[in-house]
């Protein structure tokens, strides 16, 4: 009797053997793999802050759906609010791997337990806003991502390989937006640049703080979840984003940006860090209204949730 | 080449567009991550007919946001607003049904006309609608055979947007569809549904008595100018600017 433990112990630290083993030979963990309890939470974690955040930034640009100035760009933005629905229901179906449903993630959103980008608590207050959300967020995202499509766990890897294709089109379509904006009359400049202004900081910062304060950086790249640093991956959103801004025809806001020979890499100013975390402790300026209309559509759904599931129940195997 | 009937074009474009203006307010609202990826993919199918349909009378952007309410010929069904998601559903019911009787016939039409562009236009468009009408069926079976509560409110939906079916069914110049013969086969398509989902068939007036007609006159209820104000402010605040 007092030799279960032991045998447990033995066992598990043979499947620990195999799972390093696994990950240091950069093959993929998959749903039925034994894996370590802090590496599950740690993916669920993620994955859930990543999926909760397709659907919170779904919202900032709906907010031109109705309002598009031509027939063109709401189709596209349409279509692009759509996709980010649809990244939302492919992580949350790759959490459901791990053994964790959307319900209680989203419950656990709703109650503000977990979080989302904090870069979907800005406002978008003009159309070039869009384009600058297409151009800046999603390319700060697809720089963030696209490590992602490597990652050890085979489900969220997969799931990312769909999803930055997407983010790519989206990229480029807030690219051209923004150019068509910068080369159209003064006033279209003007707000162009006005939008660029307001979102480049925030963008900076969708990198996370800088490495020496990143609480889970380590362990996570010791995993294979993550495979840069915060601060390389923000360097490499620089360096593509400046030479982009000149063809644009438009400024990036920071007066200390400025090449570096020896880095081959530009250098950028400080990042206001107590901003960032003001803006993630719910005081940024839409944290209450993005989380409110969260909610609202969940409560306003619930009963056509409800007859959903009694209709399924009562035609359970039958015919409909 | 035949001209393309423009006044067709017109109407059918403009049904289009509003409803899809309409579905796009539910972009971020809807009850569950799945209906905001189908109501937007209703919502793109109906854009790109309206955006086929209104250049085959022009250009689309100057159709879509510089004409004045009362020149927009949609009828009055599509442009009432999303409401609760069961008049969205039954929105969605009437005017799908009608658009795949429609479509369909558009599409086999042997008219000369089509050499217009329409046939085309159908042939697309028939298989959308199908979808938009399965997915509609769908939800009104859910709702009406759902809980107490969602029956009730599916059958409030029906009832309240019943008065706006009746324009469905106006002929239509310049469209070799007999429009009013397709009354039948559409009430027999929704009174089908309505009782597999266990529900009633509204039996109130289904259009209205005013003799300045309706949508296919450009006359409108109150709600959509406010709909097209939002729609057209910022085209309108950049006068000949691109986009
Ligand atoms: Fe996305
Ligand atoms: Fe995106």
């Amino acid at each position: 009797m007092t030799t279960a433990p032991a045998v447990e112990e033995a066992t598990e630290s043979a499947f620990l053997a195999a799972f390093d083993a696994a990950v240091a030979a950069d093959s993929r963990i998959e749903p039925r793999d034994w894996m370590p309890d802090a590496y599950r939470a740690t993916l669920v974690r993620q994955m859930a802050q990543h999926a909760h955040s397709e659907i919170i930034g779904m919202q900032p640009e709906a907010n031109w759906i109705t309002r598009a100035p031509s027939l063109r760009r709401k189709a596209i933005l349409m279509a692009k609010v759509q996709d980010e629905a649809g990244h939302g229901l492919y992580l949350y179906s790759a959490t459901e791997t791990l053994g964790v449903g959307r319900d209680e993630l989203l419950d656990k959103l709703h109650s503000g337990r977990q979080r989302y980008s904090s870069i979907f608590n800005y406002p978008t207050l003009t159309w070039a806003d869009v384009g600058a959300i297409g151009w800046l967020v999603d390319g700060a995202a697809i720089t963030n991502q696209v490590p992602l499509c490597r990652c050890s766990y085979g489900p969220y890897a997969r799931a990312m390989i769909r999803i930055c294709k997407e983010e790519s089109f989206h990229q480029r379509q807030g690219y051209e937006l923004l150019l068509t904006l910068s080369r159209g009359t003064a006033e279209q400049h003007a707000m162009a640049q006005d939008a660029v202004d307001r979102w480049w900081w925030p963008s900076l910062m969708m990198f996370g703080p800088p490495d020496e304060e990143s609480g889970h950086s380590a362990q996570s790249m010791e995993w294979k979840i993550k495979r840069h640093s915060n601060d390389e991956l923000r360097q490499r959103f620089v360096d593509i984003c400046v030479p982009q801004a000149e063809i644009l025809g438009l400024t990036l806001p920071d007066p200390d940006l400025r090449w570096n020979e020896e880095r081959g890499s530009y250098d950028y100013g400080d990042i206001d860090w107590t901003e960032f975390q003001q803006v993630l402790r719910g005081n940024g300026p839409c944290n209450e209204q993005r989380i409110s209309q969260r909610r609202q559509a969940h409560e306003d759904g619930a009963w056509v949730r409800e007859a959903a599931s009694a209709y399924a129940a009562k035609h359970e195997g039958g015919a409909r | 080449m035949n001209r393309v009937p423009v006044t067709a074009a017109i109407a059918l474009g403009d049904d289009a567009l509003v409803l899809a203006q309409r579905l796009g307010e539910w972009a971020g609202h809807a009850p569950v991550l799945e209906e905001d990826v189908a109501l937007a993919n209703i919502a793109l199918d109906l854009l790109g007919q309206a955006r086929t349909l209104l250049s085959m009378a022009g250009d689309e952007d100057q159709h879509a946001y510089l004409r004045e309410e009362r020149e927009f010929r949609n009828v009055q069904l599509v442009e009432q607003p999303n409401g609760d998601f069961a008049h969205t559903i039954a929105r969605q019911l009437y005017f799908a049904t009608y658009q795949q009787l429609m479509y369909s016939e558009l599409a086999t039409a042997q008219s000369e006309l089509e050499q217009g562009g329409l046939a085309a236009l159908a042939a697309k468009a028939v298989k959308e609608v199908a979808y938009h009408r399965d997915h509609a069926v769908q939800w009104t079976l859910r709702l009406g055979d759902g809980t107490p509560e969602s029956h009730e409110r599916m059958q409030r939906a029906l009832d309240a947007l019943w008065r706006y079916t009746g324009e469905l069914f106006q002929p239509m110049e310049g469209l070799p569809v007999d429009l009013p013969a397709l009354r039948e086969p559409w009430l027999a398509a929704i009174g089908e549904v309505v009782a597999r989902a266990t529900l009633t068939m509204p039996d109130g007036p289904d259009r209205t008595p005013w003799a300045a007609g309706a949508g296919r006159q450009g006359v409108h209820t109150e709600s959509f100018g406010r709909m097209l104000a939002e729609m057209q402010h910022l085209h309108r605040a950049h006068p000949g600017a691109s986009w």
